[in-house]
């Protein structure tokens, strides 16, 4: 594995009596796409929130690019290049598609013309160019994940934290994204994403860390994870299990 | 440019009216509309770009009055200067209330009430400190020359006003297309998601309540020029906070000529009502409770966006995308 780009280590984030993180560890390479899998309410969007910065964790270290960012605020983190979508979509609803990318260009293009080409282009990049002056809220559920994505993108990060983007989509729109984030991490972006859809997984990741009730339980590449019977037995199940074999093995 | 535009046309519409009318009674009408517009657009920056609902503007209405009165009044500093400190003055009001506020993470109702809370306490301090003239209020020396900021003719008065809106609209305008403006917005709409992309929502939100404690309190600094009277229940009272609220929400939250536009229409009611009615006591803020249930019912974003939304809507339906259409006009 590469030099990490981003490097947490041994996490823990308490709620209270509940211990959703219990020293977590996990590693992304620049460039390259990273999964986190786990069952729901093992702690992954939690994990997110620490890198992040929306949460300050209760103990442990987040690195990225050479420096400790543990309890940075997101604003600072943005500017070092660490976007992220959001699980439960969150649009300006009352903003044209154009202007919510917008607000994401404006981090590294003060003017504004400049700042609406950029917001332009990664409409186009991520397939939103016919969108622009829709408001926000028009979007299907298809299209606000695509908002999401292109308004992290327009902060033109280095890491890119994609919660869930392929939740609550048909098989035929994973199918148009799925090469979308692949292009990123081509041109040099580094991911790490939350996912419940084992092909998009299983065809995109390189490297697959699992969470389970707030401890990575496995990691390793695609292949690797869904042969672990841990995995099998926290999450996946026998035959998600043996499905996912059979989409890596095409 | 065209929102520019349109501002000059509106104030040189507006600024003909004094050549047409010379009754006293209707130019002390509209200069007081003015000066409620400009109060309301102080609240429109914070409120309506922000999203930070503030039922307290009277903290900054009242203390860009008093800082104007009470420099003139015990230190006999010039009346231009005692405004532009009175300005300074409410800015840093704002910028102490805010500070103190976002900081802390208040938002919408607990905003709202602990704005209320400091013009409340600033209201009660006001109307004991020897300073502020306690119970007296503070009587500015009538001395009707330039220098000293006081005018025989009204209408001079009402160019002065006329001028502090434009600039309050050119703000607006300005809001609207730069970056800090952009972010404000994206701070109304979604904190989370504006904090996501980078935007320091604490630091957005700060200077904007700054900008809009300034604006409302220049609205204070001008009630005192023109009045030459202020007393702790005028400054800080809750008559401000609520004209200073009900305009741009009435006339459109969130648009350059919502405060404007709301200052007109209420006004206008109100004195018609009193006039119809022979003045009945509160009889003007009756209607300004119906209007605000009719507004927030039926357009909730005013009367300005309304029509906007009808446009779009109709432009939408039937007429040219937009893109043709500046092609065309270009």
């Amino acid at each position: 594995m590469a030099e990490a780009l981003l490097s947490v280590e041994s996490v823990s984030r308490r709620f209270g009596g509940l211990l959703a993180l219990k020293a977590a560890s996990l590693t992304a390479p620049a460039a390259r796409i990273t999964a986190l899998i786990g069952p729901n309410g093992a702690g992954k969007t939690t994990l997110f929130a620490v890198i992040s910065g929306f949460l300050k964790p209760t103990a442990g270290y987040v690195h990225y690019a050479g420096h400790n960012i543990t309890g940075e605020p997101p604003h600072r983190l943005a500017r070092r290049g660490i976007a992220r979508t959001f699980q439960i979509v969150q649009p300006f609803a009352g903003l044209s598609v154009h202007d919510n990318i917008l607000v994401g260009a404006h981090l590294r293009h003060r003017a504004r013309t400049e700042a609406l080409l950029v917001a332009e282009k990664v409409a186009e990049e991520v397939g939103l160019a016919d969108m622009l002056d829709r408001p926000a809220h028009t979007l299907t559920v298809a299209g606000r994940k695509r908002l999401e994505l292109a308004r992290a993108l327009a902060t033109e990060p280095t890491l890119l934290l994609l919660d869930e983007v392929l939740a609550g989509l048909n098989p035929s729109e994973i199918r148009d994204i799925v090469p979308v984030i692949r292009g990123l991490s081509a041109r040099g972006i580094a991911i790490v994403m939350i996912e419940h859809v084992m092909q998009a997984v299983m065809s995109l990741a390189e490297h697959v860390f699992v969470l389970a009730e707030g401890c990575i339980i496995a990691e390793g590449n695609p292949a690797q994870v869904v042969d672990n019977p841990a995995v099998v037995e926290a999450y996946l199940g026998r035959g998600a299990a043996a499905k996912a074999r059979a989409v890596h093995a095409h | 440019m065209r929102g520019v535009l349109a501002i000059a046309v509106v104030i040189a519409v507006l600024a003909v009216v004094p050549l047409l009318v010379h009754s006293n009674v209707v130019l002390n009408f509209l200069v007081v509309t003015l000066m409620i517009a400009l109060a309301g657009q102080g609240w429109n920056i914070i409120g309506g770009y922000g999203g930070q609902y503030s039922f307290g503007h009277a903290a900054f209405f009242g203390t860009g009055a008093y800082v104007t009165a009470i420099l003139q009044v015990h230190y006999g500093v010039n009346a231009w200067i005692g405004f532009l400190a009175g300005i300074v003055a409410g800015g840093a009001v704002g910028g102490i209330i805010g500070g103190l506020a976002f900081r802390a993470g208040l938002r919408s109702s607990y905003f709202a009430l602990v704005t209320l809370a400091f013009a409340e306490v600033l209201r009660i301090l006001a109307s004991v400190a020897p300073i502020t003239g306690a119970g007296v209020g503070l009587l500015v020396k009538l001395d009707l020359r330039a220098q000293s900021f006081q005018f025989q003719s009204r209408a001079v008065f009402y160019y002065v006003v006329l001028a502090l809106v434009a600039i309050g609209l050119l703000i607006a305008q300005w809001l609207e297309h730069s970056r800090f403006g952009t972010w404000l917005i994206a701070v109304r709409e979604n904190e989370d998601a504006a904090m996501a992309l980078g935007v320091d929502a604490t630091a957005v939100k700060l200077s904007a309540m700054v900008i809009s404690a300034a604006i409302t309190a220049a609205a204070g600094c001008f009630y005192v020029q023109y009045f030459l009277f202020i007393d702790s229940s005028i400054a800080y009272g809750t008559w401000i906070s609520i004209e200073a609220l009900l305009t741009p929400i009435i006339g459109g939250v969130g648009t350059v000529f919502g405060a404007l536009v709301g200052a007109l229409v209420v006004k206008s009611l109100g004195e018609g009502a009193k006039l119809v009615t022979g003045d009945v006591p509160g009889l003007d803020l009756m209607i300004y409770g119906v209007m605000l249930i009719l507004v927030i019912a039926f357009a909730p974003r005013g009367l300005v966006g309304t029509l906007t939304d009808l446009r779009a809507g109709l432009t939408r339906r039937f007429g040219f995308p937009r893109k043709t259409a500046e092609v065309v006009r270009g």
